[in-house]
């Protein structure tokens, strides 16, 4: 990217610079105030003992925070759960959604856009309507999955869902599933409607199967489109919040954490300022991480 | 045979996906329902799934809670004189119902949100696309690192800023992170590139200013990319529940998905005002994703197409 073209005149590049910076102003204005400084100052504080107290001065203690970080075990026990909601959220959704794409793009357009329009209804029910609903779906006394339980004989006895350590998290990740696959399903019914059909009639001639064709032409060009899928995906569950904060507030003792979650407990509950953005540098940098991992994956396979 | 075995496929297939679909209904029509039955159905140990008695009482219990007044007119700027940091408050509405201020907020707060963001990352968008200056490439990196981090991680910071900005407590602390968020930028600027230079040079030597060439030169060419980021946006600052909860805190500044969170919080067995309150949240912007639905869905996939 040149700062000039050869051929233009002194003049020309100084009216460019300042018509370009004009246009960019509005815009620069609100993403260095509010999303650039911030960022920094969550790196900086994370450096300081400092709490949200209004008279408060900051102290600086170097790595402290960080240190504390890797010995805090309820910290670590948030890193396991958010690890486990992604680990088991993101291939899930993304097979969930690819099957029901696929067994949906081809209908008659009326049900694809019906049925597509049915599965993002969770996500533009906004988080805090559905998860209300499921609090009280999962309720132990009037809640419809121990009344149905019971009915169909899974189990004997009413199940506190969200007040169990050993179910209380997979409550949450059925909660999110339903919450995620929807732009995910959008993305490949448009990415499957796209996939080349001379390339797939050719192979039929050639008489390949069904199950051979989306293999290795269909899949392969929907890459992308997975590529992009796993990525936000993942973000997505990383950030579960809402959910958390609604129906558990991380309990019991602390089995729901997620990252997210506790970040805003140390800093909101127990005004520990500088030690959640510790947290949230350390969640920058895995998610960073990730995300080039998977970006340096789907480049080699396509 | 082979297409006999495929028919059967399709239509289980269909069934599976159909019995799926009535599952992710469930939620939303359990609201609806449930917004309607007597206390007594509600606390019962065995549900029923169809009201057998429809009642308003969770809706009167609803608008009868929390009262907030309609709308409050201060001086601009008042909160930086003021030496307890509030503004000045010139006119105020009358009461009605928290949740009816909470609808007010909200559709003012993603409205005002969706607008400012069209705006300039429109103008960002074109200038980083079709502009050769001086430290572009920079600002182009800075945006793309700051779009691969997770949001969230800023909104501590973001609480101390707001408060020294003496705008904490104000719907402004919302919109302004939004509008900053630099996702808008990015995409509208993969759209610009496709606007030919030819056609820029073009106006230019017809003597056209640069505003005029953005107006009527580029912004048509950016126009579909700028309707999706608006759906985009809309949708996202809606429901985004995280950055409100932390900026919001006062019954007359709080959005409706704060609201019916604080009800939950005060009330949390009285699942029949909560029912009442999350129908109350949703069927409004179902109704706009239901009117909207065909430019959603190309808006979500020209977001990632592009993005």
């Amino acid at each position: 990217m040149r700062a000039s073209r050869p051929g233009m005149s002194r003049a020309l590049v100084r009216r460019e610079t300042i018509a370009g910076y004009l246009f960019l102003l509005p815009s620069l204005f609100f993403f260095l105030v509010f999303v650039i400084y911030p960022m920094f100052m969550c790196i900086y504080t994370s450096f300081f003992d400092s709490n949200m107290g209004k008279d408060a001065v900051d102290m600086f203690i170097g790595l402290g925070n960080y240190k504390e970080l890797f010995q805090d075990k309820i910290f670590l026990g948030a890193l396991k759960n958010t690890a486990i909601i992604v680990l088991v959220s993101v291939p899930t959704v993304c097979a969930f959604s690819l099957w029901v794409s696929s067994a949906i793009y081809n209908m008659k357009p009326v049900f694809t856009s019906a049925f597509r329009c049915i599965f993002y209804l969770p996500v533009v029910t906004g988080s805090v309507a559905v998860t209300v609903v499921w609090k009280w779906m999962y309720n132990n006394y009037y809640g419809i999955f121990n009344y149905l339980g019971k009915s169909v004989g899974l189990i004997d006895s009413n199940i506190n869902w969200l007040g169990d350590p050993k179910y209380a998290l997979w409550c949450i990740i059925l909660i999110l599933f339903t919450t995620s696959v929807g732009q995910p399903i959008v993305l490949y019914v448009s990415a499957l409607g796209n996939v080349d059909q001379t390339l797939v009639e050719a192979a039929e001639v050639d008489g390949a199967t069904k199950t051979q064709v989306f293999w290795k032409i269909k899949w392969a060009q929907i890459m992308p489109t997975t590529l992009y899928i796993l990525i936000i995906t993942t973000i997505n569950s990383f950030q579960c919040f809402a959910l958390i904060q609604l129906l558990t507030s991380g309990g019991p003792s602390h089995s729901t954490d997620t990252v997210m979650y506790y970040i805003y407990y140390t800093a909101f509950k127990l005004y520990r300022y500088g030690y959640g953005n510790a947290m949230g540098v350390v969640l920058m940098v895995i998610i960073a991480i990730l995300s080039a991992i998977q970006y340096k994956l789907g480049q080699t396979d396509s | 045979m082979t297409t006999k075995k495929s028919a059967l496929y399709k239509i289980i297939a269909f069934v599976l996906v159909l019995i799926l679909a009535l599952l992710f209904t469930f939620p939303l029509y359990w609201i609806l329902t449930g917004s309607f039955k007597t206390q007594k159905e509600i606390n019962s140990t065995s549900p029923a799934w169809w009201p057998s008695e429809w009642t308003m009482k969770n809706y009167e219990n609803l608008m009868g809670k929390m009262k907030a007044p309609l709308w409050e007119v201060s001086v601009p700027f008042s909160q930086y004189f003021t030496e307890d940091g509030t503004a000045t408050v010139v006119s105020a509405g009358p009461q009605v119902p928290g949740a009816i201020r909470w609808m007010l907020n909200t559709i003012w707060m993603a409205v005002a949100a969706m607008l400012l963001t069209c705006l300039t990352s429109a103008l960002a968008g074109y200038a980083l696309a079709k502009k050769r200056f001086i430290g572009r490439t920079l600002i182009f990196t800075l945006i793309v690192c700051a779009m691969a981090l997770p949001k969230q991680v800023i909104l501590i910071p973001l609480i101390r800023e707001m408060s020294s900005l003496k705008l904490y407590n104000t719907i402004s602390a919302v919109i302004y992170p939004i509008v900053g968020w630099p996702f808008g930028v990015f995409l509208i600027k993969q759209f610009a590139e496709g606007i030919p230079g030819e056609i820029i040079e073009a106006a230019r030597i017809d003597g056209a200013g640069e505003v005029k060439t953005f107006t009527t030169v580029a912004y048509p060419m950016i126009k579909p990319g700028v309707g999706a980021l608006a759906i985009f946006t809309f949708i996202n600052s809606w429901n985004d529940y995280f950055m409100q909860l932390i900026m919001l805190s006062s019954t007359k500044n709080l959005t409706i998905s704060l609201g019916i969170a604080k009800m939950q919080a005060e009330n949390s067995t009285d699942y029949g005002l909560i029912m009442a309150g999350a129908a109350f949240a949703a069927v409004p912007i179902i109704t706009v994703f239901l009117i909207f639905q065909k430019y959603f869905t190309k808006g979500i996939t020209m977001g990632a197409v592009k993005g």
